[in-house]
Formats: C-alpha cells, sequence, structure tokens
C-alpha cells in the first residue's frame, strides 16, 4: 500500500469567497443517499452553483475561466459542521488536489489529510492577494510546496502554515493512517486487554 | 501530577506514538449509522480486512428512516438501499444492529446512552459529528470521517492529535424557561463557530452539577457548532444513577467497582486547563438563532443586529445571513411568522424534551397553516412517551407524532422544508439549506420556545406564552 509522497502541489487556483463555509454548503445531504463515494463530484457546492431550479447562478465555480483550477482558496473556518467526508471526496472528486484557507475545522481537516488532500493555512491578506492574482488571470500557476511550507505564485513566493502532523504524513506518503495503524497488531489488544469495558 | 478527565482517558487509551508525532488511539465503542459507513465496510472489503472488535461496534439507522411509514419497503429505493446495506454488512461482520424491528433504533447519539453502551472514563467514535453528545457521560467521543470509521472498523484506533482542554463554568441558576439548549446556544455566541478548534470543552459549574443527564447530553452535543470536537462533563452520582440497569451497563465487575472506576476518571481537583471561561447562569436568556451559522444568537427580545452596527470583522457575515434569512437589520425577531415547527433531533429529542413541552402545551392548538413535527430521538423514547400518553397530548395539540429518526433536522427523509419556508426548530444547525430546501430557513432554540412558536404561529417568548414569567 505504497501512497505517493505529496511534496508539492501545482494548479490553477479558484475563489470561493466566505468564511464558515460548512460541509453541506460543499455537498448537501440529500446528495448523500449513496452507499460509493462515486460520482460526489458533481454536486460539490451545488446549492451554491445553482438556484432551486437549476439555473447557473453567477459564481466563480460556473465561470469557465477558473473551470481548469485544481486548488480552492476560502476563508476561515472552511468545512465546518457535519463530518461528511462525502465534503472533501466531492472536492476531491471534482478535481481538487489542494485547499488554501485562513483555517479549518477540525474534523474536515482531518478528513482531507487522510485523503492526501492537503490543507493549507495561509492569513486573510495572502488569500487575498492570491485571488486577486488570480481574479486577474485565471492562468496563474501556484505552487505549494508541502516541505518548505510556502506558496509560490506570480513571481513571488511567500510562508504559509502547514500543521506538522499532516506535513509529516503528507511528504512521508503516510496521509492514509490504515497501514501505520495495522503494524501496531498486538499493542492495540494489550492496551484493549487492560480496559474492563472492552471485554464486554 | 494531577491530570483532567480529558488526559486520563487519552492516556489510557494510547497505543503508541506514530511517525508524525500523532497518537494511535484505542476507540473502545464504535458506533456507526447507514450513511457514513457503507463506503468504509466497502474499503475494508476490498483490502481484505475484518472487523477487529465487532463486539464493541454498535449499528443503527437514523438518518434515512422516514417517520410517516413504517412499512418496507419505503417508497425511496435510495433510503430502503442503504438500510439494507447496513443489515447486510452488520450480519457478514457479526455487529450488534438496532434495527427497526427491534425495539431499540433511533438517532445513534440517543441509542448509545439510553442502551448503557455510552460509559465514563471510555473512547468514543461515530462517523457524524454530533458524537459529542456522548460526553455527557464523561466520555471522549470524537465525530469522524469514513475513512476513519474504516480505520476504527478494522484496528479499532485512530490517529489522531492530543486537544487542549478549555474548561467552561456556568454557575449559578438559570431562569424559569431557560433550559440546557439555551445554555450552549450562549456558549456559541460567546466563543463563535471556531472559537474551540483544537479544543476539547469541558463544561462544568454549578449548573452542571444540577444538570439532569438529557440535559448534559443536550450541552455537549452542539459543541461542535461551537468548534470543539470533543465535549464533556465529568462523571457523577447522577451519571451513574441513569446508567443502572441499563441493558449494557454492565461491565462484569460489581456495580460498586465499576462505579470507582469510572469515578477515576474525572479530573482531578488542581488538574490544569489551557483556559477557563465563566459564565453567570443568570445571564443566560432564551436564545434564537437568527443568521445561518449557530453563533449568529440573539436573546428572544433583542433585535437582529445590522451591518451597520456590526464590528468590521462581521459585517460581510451578517450582510450575507440577513440576504439569505430575508431579514432586515434592527428588526425583532419576536414576531417573525413561521411555517413549520420541528420537535426533535439528537439535540433535543429525548424524552425529557418531550415530557418538558407536554406539561405546557395541553389545551392550547397548534397555529393553522404550521406544521408542527414531533419526532422522537428513539424507538425506547417513543414507547415512553406512548406510554405517559404524551402524543396524545401532541396530538390534540395539533402536532403530528412520528417515528424515531434525525427527521428534519437533515431532511434525508421525506420531512423536508419547501422553498423558503421558515422553521423553529430544536435541532442543531441553521445552515443554509441544512433542513432540505435549497432556500429554507432554520431559527434553532428550545422545544418549548418551538412549541410556542407552533402556537401563536411566530417567533414568541415561551415564557409569556405558558405564563412562566411573573408579572411585574
Amino acid at each position: 500500500m505504497a501512497l505517493e509522497k505529496i511534496t508539492s502541489i501545482s494548479g490553477k487556483g479558484i475563489y470561493v469567497h466566505g468564511d464558515d463555509i460548512d460541509t453541506d454548503r460543499i455537498i448537501p445531504a440529500r446528495f448523500m443517499k449513496c452507499v460509493t463515494f462515486d460520482g460526489l463530484g458533481e454536486y460539490l457546492f451545488h446549492d451554491v452553483r445553482k438556484d432551486p431550479e437549476g439555473n447557473e447562478k453567477e459564481h466563480n465555480l460556473n465561470d469557465p475561466r477558473f473551470s481548469q483550477a485544481t486548488l480552492l482558496l476560502s476563508g476561515n473556518n472552511f468545512g465546518c459542521g457535519s463530518s461528511r467526508e462525502h465534503a472533501p471526496q466531492a472536492i476531491y472528486r471534482a478535481g481538487f488536489r489542494a485547499v488554501i484557507a485562513e483555517g479549518y475545522a477540525e474534523i474536515f481537516f482531518g478528513n482531507c489529510t487522510g485523503l492526501g488532500i492537503p490543507c493549507i493555512q495561509a492569513t486573510k491578506e495572502q488569500i487575498s492577494e492570491i485571488a486577486s492574482t488570480v481574479e486577474k488571470d485565471p492562468n496563474t500557476e501556484i505552487e505549494i510546496s508541502i516541505e518548505n511550507s510556502t506558496v509560490s505564485y506570480a513571481g513571488k513566493t511567500i510562508s504559509i502554515q502547514i500543521r506538522e502532523g499532516a506535513k509529516k504524513n503528507l511528504v512521508a506518503g503516510k496521509w492514509d493512517p490504515i497501514a501505520e495503524l495495522l503494524e501496531a497488531g498486538s499493542q492495540i489488544d494489550q492496551v484493549a486487554g487492560k480496559l474492563n469495558y472492552m471485554k464486554s | 501530577m494531577p491530570k483532567n478527565l480529558f488526559e486520563k482517558v487519552w492516556d489510557a487509551h494510547s497505543v503508541r506514538e506514530l511517525s508524525s508525532g500523532q497518537t494511535q488511539l484505542l476507540i473502545g465503542t464504535h458506533l456507526i449509522h447507514e450513511v457514513t459507513s457503507p463506503q468504509a465496510f466497502g474499503m475494508i472489503r476490498d483490502l481484505g480486512l475484518n472487523v477487529k472488535f465487532p463486539n464493541r461496534t454498535f449499528a443503527t439507522v437514523d438518518h434515512i428512516v422516514p417517520t410517516n411509514e413504517t412499512v418496507e419497503p419505503y417508497s425511496d429505493p435510495l433510503a430502503q438501499a442503504m438500510i439494507q446495506e447496513l443489515r447486510n454488512n452488520s450480519e457478514e461482520f457479526g455487529v450488534t444492529f438496532f434495527d427497526t424491528n427491534t425495539g431499540k433504533q433511533g438517532i445513534v447519539h440517543i441509542v448509545g446512552p439510553e442502551q448503557g453502551i455510552t460509559q465514563p472514563g471510555t473512547t468514543i467514535a461515530c462517523g457524524d459529528s454530533h458524537t459529542a453528545t456522548h460526553g455527557a457521560f464523561g466520555a471522549i467521543a470524537f465525530g469522524i470521517g469514513t475513512s476513519q470509521v474504516r480505520d476504527v472498523l478494522a484496528t479499532q484506533t485512530l490517529s489522531l492529535s492530543k486537544l487542549k482542554v478549555r474548561r467552561i463554568n456556568v454557575e449559578g441558576e438559570l431562569a424559569p424557561g431557560v433550559y440546557a439548549k439555551d445554555v450552549i446556544l450562549h456558549i456559541i455566541r460567546l466563543l463563535g463557530v471556531n472559537g474551540g478548534t483544537g479544543f476539547a470543552y469541558e463544561y462544568g459549574g454549578s449548573v452542571f452539577e444540577n444538570f439532569t443527564m438529557e440535559e448534559r447530553m443536550t450541552v455537549c452535543n452542539m459543541s461542535i457548532e461551537g468548534g470543539a470536537r470533543v465535549g464533556y462533563v465529568n462523571p457523577d452520582t447522577i451519571t451513574f444513577n441513569y446508567l443502572k440497569g441499563r441493558p449494557y451497563a454492565s461491565n462484569g465487575d460489581s456495580w460498586e467497582e465499576q462505579v470507582e472506576v469510572w469515578e477515576s476518571f474525572a479530573s482531578d481537583p488542581d488538574c490544569s486547563y489551557e483556559d477557563v471561561v465563566n459564565i453567570r447562569a443568570e445571564e443566560v436568556p432564551p436564545t434564537v438563532t437568527w443568521g445561518i451559522n449557530p453563533a449568529q444568537a440573539i436573546a428572544i427580545h433583542e433585535h437582529i443586529p445590522s451591518v451597520e452596527t456590526s464590528p468590521e470583522d462581521q459585517k460581510e457575515s451578517i450582510a450575507e445571513a440577513l440576504e439569505y434569512m430575508k431579514f432586515e437589520g434592527n428588526e425583532a425577531i419576536m414576531g417573525k411568522k413561521i411555517d413549520v415547527a420541528f420537535i426533535g433531533s439528537c439535540t433535543n429529542g429525548r424524552l425529557s424534551d418531550l415530557q418538558e413541552v407536554a406539561k405546557y402545551v395541553q389545551g392550547y392548538k397548534v397555529k393553522e397553516g404550521v406544521k408542527a413535527l414531533v419526532v422522537p430521538g428513539s424507538q425506547v423514547v417513543s414507547k415512553i412517551a406512548i406510554e405517559l400518553g404524551l402524543d396524545k397530548i401532541f396530538k390534540e395539540a395539533g402536532f403530528e407524532w412520528r417515528a424515531a429518526g434525525c427527521s428534519m433536522c437533515l431532511a434525508m427523509n421525506p420531512d423536508k422544508l419547501i422553498g423558503d419556508q421558515l422553521c423553529a426548530s430544536s435541532s442543531n444547525r441553521n445552515f443554509k439549506g441544512r433542513q432540505g430546501s435549497p432556500t429554507g430557513r432554520t431559527l434553532l432554540m428550545s422545544p418549548l420556545m418551538v412549541a410556542a412558536a407552533a402556537i401563536e404561529g411566530e417567533v414568541t417568548d415561551a415564557r409569556e406564552t405558558f405564563g412562566l414569567l411573573t408579572v411585574a
């Protein structure tokens, strides 16, 4: 189960404006009536993109200039609310490979990292500067170095944050923890053996 | 060194440090449901793995079950497929399934406690963000994603970073008509929707010491709405008395020994916290949300904030919320006409919630044109409520009495808002589109406030409707 070492990611960006964008907005619950994650990409930000009649709203996500984007830019507390992994799955399946935001809700952050989607933390000013650069030229190539905690675009390089544990896992190709968790083997049973409630 | 409960439970369940510096933590109890588990079972099948502790894995069905039809096949074939998938997976892997025919089915966060599965000093995980509910018992309970459901199924462990602990004291006495729901809405309003990111919230003080288990659950339930993945209350006699005699409460030891173990996990008196927040109970008003996140809340008699008078960093989000909610700044929330009233959910779908409302609604009628639903949180809650005659009281007052499930909290079943209907709701989220219509609007409040709104046909102060206030 060798995983890709995610040391850097590059691509074009799209800015989805706003703070506290919850996972219901990323993928509304009615699209979770499924037993696989296949096809979820189609419903990413469904109600942000479409009005109740199904017409496309005016939004960056509907703007063909940003159709090549693979890096998602947003505000603070991104991914708050429901723990649904359907949200990062939809993000990934719609072609996105990293998120750059001011901050993340805890569960969403873990879900993303586990799928190998780096969640980069930048300041409000940094994000609005990248967003306005992308707005002017959607073809701007953005390169995220996970190893160096930097983002490079339009000839400049800025320092950003990525949580230490996530960074180590991405760079080492251990972002999906299952292999390492399985390695613990009998150590798990030893800890369980000391807890009475585990026997019942 | 003195420790708080979080540290004690964490240490007792730590398997080892992983290469990233994170901890491999043993998850003692795994609760699963139909929406976030099918893919996880698919993953372990693909990897050729098994469920490591089927005896510590408990399933039920809640999100998609219809509450107005109990005969299968359900009219929604996707809902039928999801329940069937969970039946198959539970059978194949030997997992206990509280199915609809067991009399024990219900919202996973109501079923765990009422079966006595949720216990102090334990770790719990569930593919649902409201898992912190179980913290009311002094358990450390994590909401997780589906790949993590796979991790727990296959290894009974998770890779986690340790949280900091914030102590939140609420001291004093709550005024009549002020409930646990108001306490947590007030806390979220004060600390913000992301104030708890990276934290576990330890709730304490005289208000929590006097709260019943069901009230403690209501508060812990909404920890995630304040950004805290974990919330808990230290276990005490109220906790132990609640658990005594419940089907899964005994671990094989004598009751006294078991209580001794549970008590040993409570925070030491002189332990330390990352920070402490102090709140006076008298300052907690009946609280209602007006916006699109749970921190956008005001006291029932306050006015909705306006963009002009708001701090610079909030102007944009307030403008966005006002536009979505079709409200004007500076308007009163009192008097807003509602279309739907929903009493239920893992926040407020327990027996005591229904009892408290039933105490007051007798003799009143739901306003014409308002659709009012009461959805018990579990079949056990429903059964006892019916034995007590609560269903009759609600039906006579014009409420629909439904079968157990999550229902209109997230509207994955047929209970949905239509268009931009305004709903007074005892649930936990007022996000855009949360209750099933992309333009639907939600006002969060206590169950009694929902009932008052249903009767008046508009948002109102339940204390006035039901005569809880003494006239000065």
